[in-house]
């Protein structure tokens, strides 16, 4: 088992469009697959991001550039995630392609890293063990 | 294997138990459907690497499960009411379109035909994991280190037995309802303990296994939401599955809970297990054998060491677990608790008892324990002939490598 991050991305015109939506059917697509996932015991987190836009720190330069977001020159806004656990990529992408989304709109699936991606015995990585646990403890 | 094959398998795992649901609904006959569902999967290997996955493959599966099933009476010459429904229902073209609350308890009724008593824990097991869970006979046989062979003939002896005893495609009657539940919580138990309790071959596979009975349990929960105990197993993997990773180490060798590494614990089966507990708890029945036990996990998991540990209270979950499901598993597993919160002597006295009873008669963990503790109270010539004992009765070379290690260490102390 892996966890995957379906990574959703949209042009503007995507989200402009998706707004035109009825917001309850939205809320209802969404929820129906949520609860599939819920439902299949796959469903590890996910989270949407608020349209308003947000702040951007460039490190293109030092110091960093600091602007209003979202990304200036990049055509795509992130506005989401789900992280799900799954055997394989193909079980992701097959649940990636359930989900109510409408054209212009993008899902990246990326493999969340573990413990085992990272040397065990290095100081940072157990410091940052220890904190992920006292956030969760 | 193609990438084709491995969408198709993808497609399977998701939607293999709602197809076989709906199939033993529409024919009333499990069997047949299983078989029906079996040969749709064999078509979508065939079509799909040329045509591409449909856009709703779930209903592509169901529908030629139907066809197939249409076949099938035919050449019995059995073309009843059910036939003609069917029928109808592919003649009108009709996509199929899932009912969120028909096709839960269909799949229900799924997993409680696949964990019926009739049937024998291996062949429940094999089944479950083929209709529930949507692994292909060759996964089952690699992850429980068998022959495909005997997997294939558990399942279809597993059919006829259903079959013979004319098993009804229904939810248990409310009488044998907590009965045939647990029935089903204890074979997802099983198909957990079979991954993590590994001893030899594909070791890779075995996390693997208990992760899906992880997944399994979660379905069932949200199947049957109101069943504390059904929350409680999934706490119980989760605590269970977040020491996986530093369970072994880089050599394959078990690491003993007290030389962990609890960094590598992984925090969001921790938190998955939380809630799932609360979730028990919040039915307010009180808890359960899973629940306990997943709370005795829960005071593990949140430690930051051995020493670190609320043993006082594992042992008060340890007595009330010995109250509502007595076993002296339980009891030496108490003791254990009981030396670590008020020292060795008390927990000696609790062994000493199991001992004299007989009940552990050949259970390495029982001298495995009671040298640990003789060897605290420096009774060394005790301990050793206890862990000799203990490595003459494992059946597990890693295990019995351990013991080993602690006679090399009794005899460089005493």
């Amino acid at each position: 088992m892996a966890k995957y991050m379906l990574i959703m991305r949209a042009t503007d015109e995507a989200v402009a469009a998706y707004a035109e939506i009825p917001f309850e059917q939205v809320i209802e697509a969404m929820g129906k697959y949520n609860e599939s996932l819920m439902k299949a015991g796959v469903m590890v987190a996910g989270e949407g991001l608020a349209p308003e836009p947000g702040v951007v720190v460039d490190f293109s330069s030092t110091p960093p550039v600091v602007s209003d977001g979202p990304y200036g020159e990049t055509k795509e806004l992130f506005n989401g995630f789900w992280t799900l656990e799954v055997p394989t990529i193909e079980e992701a992408v097959e649940w990636a392609k359930r989900a109510p989304l409408t054209p212009g709109n993008k899902l990246e699936i990326r493999r969340v890293t573990g413990p085992e991606d990272f040397p065990a015995d290095n100081e940072w990585i157990q410091k940052e063990e220890e904190w992920r646990e006292q956030q969760a403890g | 294997m193609s990438d084709a094959r491995r969408s198709v398998e993808a497609v399977w795992r998701i939607e293999s138990a709602r197809i076989v649901a709906t199939l033993s609904r529409c024919t009333g006959d499990f069997d047949l459907a299983e078989d029906l569902a079996q040969e749709a999967l064999g078509e979508a290997l065939a079509a799909w690497p040329d045509s591409g996955v449909p856009v709703n493959p779930g209903a592509w599966l169901v529908t030629v499960g139907k066809r197939r099933a249409i076949d099938a009476w035919r050449r019995r010459g059995r073309e009843d009411e059910r036939h003609a429904a069917i029928a109808r229902e592919l003649d009108s073209r009709e996509e199929e379109t899932w009912d969120p609350e028909e096709i839960d308890d269909d799949v229900l009724r799924l997993v409680f035909i696949a964990c019926h008593p009739v049937l024998s824990r291996e062949a429940s097991i094999a089944l479950t994991l083929r209709t529930v869970g949507g692994l292909t006979t060759e996964e089952i046989a690699r992850a429980f280190l068998l022959p495909v062979g005997t997997v294939q003939q558990r399942i279809v002896r597993a059919k006829k037995t259903l079959a013979a005893a004319a098993i009804p495609f229904e939810t248990p009657p409310p009488d044998e309802y907590p009965a045939r539940l647990s029935a089903v919580l204890s074979v997802l138990y099983l198909i957990f303990n079979e991954g993590h309790s590994a001893s030899s071959g594909a070791e890779w596979m075995r996390p693997a296994l208990s992760r899906e009975a992880l997944r399994l349990a979660r379905v069932l929960a949200g199947l049957v939401p109101r069943e504390a105990e059904a929350h409680g197993l999934v706490a119980l993997m989760a605590f269970t599955a977040a020491r996986f990773p530093a369970r072994v180490d880089a050599a394959g060798d078990p690491v003993l809970l007290a030389d962990q590494d609890r960094s590598r614990w992984d925090r969001s089966l921790v938190a998955l297990g939380a809630v799932a507990l609360s979730r028990a708890d919040g039915l307010g029945r009180g808890r359960g054998p899973y629940a306990l036990q997943a709370a005795i996990a829960e005071c593990h998991d949140t430690a930051p060491s051995v020493e670190g540990t609320d043993w006082a209270r594992i042992v008060l979950l340890y007595e009330a677990l010995g109250r509502i499901a007595p076993s002296p598993v339980v009891e030496l597993n108490r003791a254990v608790a009981v030396a670590k919160a008020e020292g060795p002597a008390s927990a000696l006295r609790i062994v000493d008892g199991l001992a004299v009873s007989d009940a552990l008669e050949g259970y390495a963990q029982l001298p495995g324990v009671r040298g640990e503790l003789l060897s605290q109270l420096g009774r060394w010539d005790e301990a050793r002939s206890e862990y000799e004992r203990a490595a003459r009765l494992t059946g597990n070379d890693r295990e019995r490598e351990v013991f080993r290690a602690k006679l090399r260490a009794l005899d460089s102390t005493g």
